[in-house]
């Protein structure tokens, strides 16, 4: 028998080690289910989820619905773009009329850094934050570590370079947090403008230029530009970027040991990894599509499950 | 605490030996027969039979663990969540004789849990239960066992406990306990 510390999974930074070590152990025997021919299990029947996207998804919301589905909880979906939002109701109002549908548990991605948080205080039903602004992304940090540790045996002792726009990146965070807290390593490097200025002070270790990053890590997670979030510009050209910034094959090649390639999706290939690089046997990118799943299955088995 | 011993290494063989030749006098020549641990200990048990009955019929059965933990009807009905174990089934169920093994039966919750993950893996043509300890009167559910290792009169406040080699413990012995 075994639970979660939380009720909610709002971000790696409230979690503890043992959280994200029983939520692997899980996933583990999830990714087996899901193997199956038969990849259902009846766990969740009696319990109702709403996807609640106030912000574009394709991976996420689908890597999240597949999970329900397979759990065999009922989904509801909502998407801002189609919805009473843009009739100006609010936060809190539109997701008590979603919980007034007697609905258990909300994912829910939205722009605003805090959101699920605030929305914790006020409803009863469990929170997954699927992302929020530039701030948590702790699903996605999970199956990422996740898939470190399939990859490497394990994620104690190990050297993760984090690399691209993280001033904008949620994903980047919960990184930190999360390989952090497992015993890693942890490096972020990208352009000087887009590196928060106090970065060093969780404990990472920062570097400029790309080519020393690869030569440290043993893994490198390569982010995407999020130009939807730059209302300046940060850098002179996406070209120039990616011919300082960007990962293709020759510079893997050129490397010592070889390093095992990330990314979060979407990539925009040519610009931050080459296609060559991005396909290559280095790559774990669509391993940690499929991880994706067994790990968000875990998550809401377990807080599903916590009824006390 | 009241401690009462159910089976010592020796009767245990025995008995073992018994549900074997019991298995082997319905099942003859295992052509069609495979069989499934329950987890999380039910496949201890599983793997001695099995080599018991390689060693009586000279057949090695293929052996396969399931865990029930994902189709348990008491989820969201307990405080925490059950911990699941691993299901390891590198053969097709689909048509075959299926003999599951338990160490004890209570409820009968588990097997009902059993017989449907089981589906996931296939039709099999016909299923068998077989139980080390059947603890008698305190089903919740119409389920009975095709091979019963011993009939134990219980109470609800009672407990069985099984300790065996494979799982780390000296010697083979199982108990029935009051619980605190």
């Amino acid at each position: 028998m075994s639970t979660l510390s939380q009720r909610h999974l709002l971000g790696i930074k409230n979690i503890t080690r043992k959280d994200i070590e029983l939520i692997f152990e899980t996933a583990d025997t999830f990714k087996e289910v899901i193997n199956r021919p038969i990849k259902k299990v009846p766990s969740l029947r009696d319990v109702t989820i709403a996807n609640i996207f106030f912000e574009n998804s394709t991976r996420t919301r689908l890597s999240f619905e597949l999970a329900e589905k397979r759990l065999s909880a009922d989904v509801v979906n909502f998407s801002a773009s189609t919805s009473s939002v843009k009739k100006g109701e609010t936060l809190l109002d539109t997701v008590n009329n979603i919980l007034a549908m007697k609905v258990d548990m909300v994912v829910m991605r939205h722009a605003s850094v805090g959101a699920p948080h605030f929305l914790s205080k006020h409803i009863k039903a469990n929170i997954v934050n699927a992302g929020d602004g530039t701030h948590e992304h702790p699903t996605q940090a999970l199956l990422d570590a996740y898939s470190i540790r399939e990859r490497l045996g394990s994620v104690e002792g190990k050297k993760i370079a984090i690399i691209g726009d993280i001033l904008h990146s949620r994903v980047a965070l919960s990184n930190i947090f999360a390989l952090q807290k497992l015993g890693a390593k942890v490096m972020v490097c990208g352009p000087p403008t887009l590196l928060p200025k106090f970065i060093s002070s969780l404990g990472v270790e920062v570097e400029l230029d790309v080519k020393k990053a690869l030569e440290w890590c043993d893994v490198a997670n390569v982010l995407r530009i999020q130009l939807e979030r730059q209302q300046i510009k940060y850098f002179p050209s996406l070209r120039e970027y990616s011919l300082y910034f960007g990962i293709n094959k020759k510079m893997l090649d050129s490397l010592k040991k070889q390093i095992v390639v990330m990314h979060p999706g979407p990539i925009n290939r040519g610009v931050e990894i080459t296609s060559d690089a991005a396909d290559s046997q280095q790559s774990v990118i669509l391993d940690q599509v499929e991880n994706g799943v067994a790990v968000r299955m875990a998550v809401l088995y377990l807080l599903a499950g916590a009824t006390a | 605490m009241q401690k009462k011993l159910i089976f010592d290494s020796d009767l245990l063989d025995i008995t073992l030996s018994r549900l074997c030749e019991q298995l082997i006098e319905n099942h003859s020549t295992f052509d069609n027969c495979v069989i499934l641990g329950l987890q999380p200990r039910g496949i201890y048990l599983a793997e001695m039979i099995q080599k018991k009955l390689k060693k009586l019929s000279g057949k090695e059965i293929p052996i396969g663990y399931l865990d029930t933990t994902f189709h348990r009807d008491d989820f969201r009905r307990r405080d925490t969540p059950a911990k699941a174990s691993e299901t390891k089934i590198s053969f097709v169920i689909e048509g075959k004789d299926v003999v599951l093994i338990d160490d004890v039966l209570y409820t009968g919750r588990t097997v009902r849990a059993a017989l449907d993950a089981m589906i996931a893996f296939g039709r099999p043509a016909k299923v068998e239960l077989l139980v080390l300890v059947d603890r008698t009167n305190t089903r919740d559910l119409p389920i009975s066992a095709d091979y019963i290792g011993k009939l134990v009169n219980t109470l609800d406040s009672q407990r069985v406990l099984v300790e065996l080699q494979a799982q780390g413990y000296k010697q083979n012995r199982i108990w029935l306990i009051d619980k605190e």
